[in-house]
């Protein structure tokens, strides 16, 4: 049983670093989130707040972290042009957005090429679109980051949660161990066997408990303030996609003969109710992990927002008076608080639901045929 | 009279038409979601006050449909903030 376990969280582990990978390199995507907004990461001028481009600032990936401040983090650029080959330089070069650096600038979110090779200041360079086109960004953003820290948190967790099992041979749990032990026994017992079935749960308990886990940290992660945490890895639409699609890869490549019988040509039906019931199944294939990486984003984001929104309003109150501005700060932080203790809840059922809508995808595709009962 | 009005919204900011689209949207996603999760407290009260013995897996069964509708819900409102910004 702890052997057992023990191998089943080095399964974790690697499980991690693949999402780590795969996700890191599927960031690109995030860089093209609706607005190009200002980068002066979540400053107002002098004068007008805007709260909506604030709000922006805070929810969107970034080519550096903001600490406090005026103090940022500048994380690297890695570009790759197919005339320029590949370029690594750290973002501050871009002086928040005001500057081209060797030919690129910042432009929002996303790096733009430029046709002057010469640091000259943003107003004064002209896109080459050609070249923006086939850019290939794989920086280090801040979301990818987070990504990395949360998998660097996950993998010490669970490496010595191994390790104890390993070194606490035939004893009791100890430590970290009986924090954790209870997670992964809960969604073994009650999500993988009941769900998939004791004949097939153990092939897909490792990625169940490693998603589980990995959307777990990164929802608490987000509800950090400050470094290093506070990225918001999950409410970024890339990291729900690649979870779904992985499950949806999962699903496809698991399903037995009645599970695409199913979908195809359900058993029972006559065959007028079939022309429409198939294309809705096959529909239905495709929409099930579509729903699950929305829900999940949904939710994480519709949280941030509804936080940073009560937060703002202190600054959107002060900017009539200082006074109003202090008043409000006393029910503006009281709503703050609940909302982030009630997005603890969410960050951690929003992980549960996902962890158990795929071992429900994972048990239909794997379930054995109904045998016809004889009355 | 129809062709007054529509020359009338033909002239109107189509901006703040669909910004004022996208809230009303939102807001109708929350009703959708309350609803929802109203009918779903309702009936786990109910059914606790039948048989108080099965309140844990009532409560975590209706945590969990809660979620489901709420997933569908805030979609909606996701979709409304982005076209509302």
């Amino acid at each position: 049983m702890q052997l057992r376990i023990n191998r089943l969280v080095k399964k974790i582990c690697g499980l991690s670093l693949l999402f780590c990978l795969s996700a890191a390199s599927i960031s690109l995507a995030s860089g093209s989130d609706a607005v190009a907004n200002d980068t002066t990461a979540g400053h107002a001028e002098k004068g007008k707040l805007e709260p909506g481009k604030l709000i922006l600032d805070h929810i969107s990936d970034a080519h550096s972290w903001h600490l406090w401040g005026h103090t940022e983090l500048p994380l690297p650029v890695i570009i790759y042009s197919k005339e320029k080959g590949l370029d690594i330089f750290s973002s501050g070069r871009f002086d928040h957005g005001h500057k081209t650096y060797n030919g690129y600038a910042l432009d929002g979110k996303n790096i733009i090429a430029v046709n002057e090779t010469e640091p000259v200041d943003v107003h004064h360079a002209t896109k080459n679109e050609e070249l923006t086109a086939s850019l290939w960004d794989f920086s280090i953003t801040k979301n990818t980051l987070s990504l990395m820290i949360s998998v660097a948190l996950l993998l010490w967790i669970f490496i010595s949660v191994a390790k104890s099992y390993t070194l606490n041979k035939n004893k009791a749990p100890s430590g970290l161990q009986s924090l954790i032990e209870p997670v992964i026994i809960f969604i073994r017992d009650n999500v993988a066997k009941s769900i998939i079935g004791e004949k097939h749960y153990e092939r897909y308990l490792p990625y169940l408990l490693t998603v589980f886990f990995f959307i777990w940290i990164n929802n608490l992660l987000g509800l950090v303030p400050v470094f290093p945490g506070g990225a918001n890895v999950t409410g970024n639409i890339a990291i729900p996609m690649i979870l779904a699609l992985i499950t949806f890869t999962i699903t496809t490549f698991s399903g037995n003969k009645h599970y695409w019988q199913h979908i195809f040509a359900m058993p029972g039906i006559p065959k007028w109710v079939l022309v429409i019931l198939t294309p809705i199944e096959i529909l239905g294939v495709f929409i099930k992990p579509f729903v699950l990486m929305v829900r999940l984003f949904a939710n994480i984001l519709a949280g941030h927002i509804v936080l940073l929104v009560f937060f703002f309003l202190i600054f959107i109150f002060g900017e009539a008076s200082l006074t109003t501005g202090l008043i409000t700060s006393v029910p503006a932080l009281a709503f703050t608080v609940f909302i982030n203790c009630l997005e603890l809840l969410v960050g951690l059922l929003q992980a549960y639901v996902f962890t158990f809508l795929s071992a429900l995808y994972f048990g239909m595709a794997t379930a054995e045929g109904h045998h016809e009962e004889a009355h | 009279m129809l062709g007054i009005l529509l020359a009338d919204v033909a002239t109107a900011d189509l901006n703040a038409i669909a910004k004022a689209g996208a809230v009303i949207g939102a807001g109708i996603a929350a009703l959708g979601a309350g609803v929802g999760i109203g009918r779903i407290g309702g009936s786990a009260l109910e059914s606790i006050a039948r048989q108080p013995e099965a309140k844990g897996d009532i409560v975590g069964n209706m945590i969990l449909a809660a979620a489901l509708v709420e997933g569908v819900a805030l979609g909606a409102v996701a979709l409304g903030f982005i076209v509302g910004l």
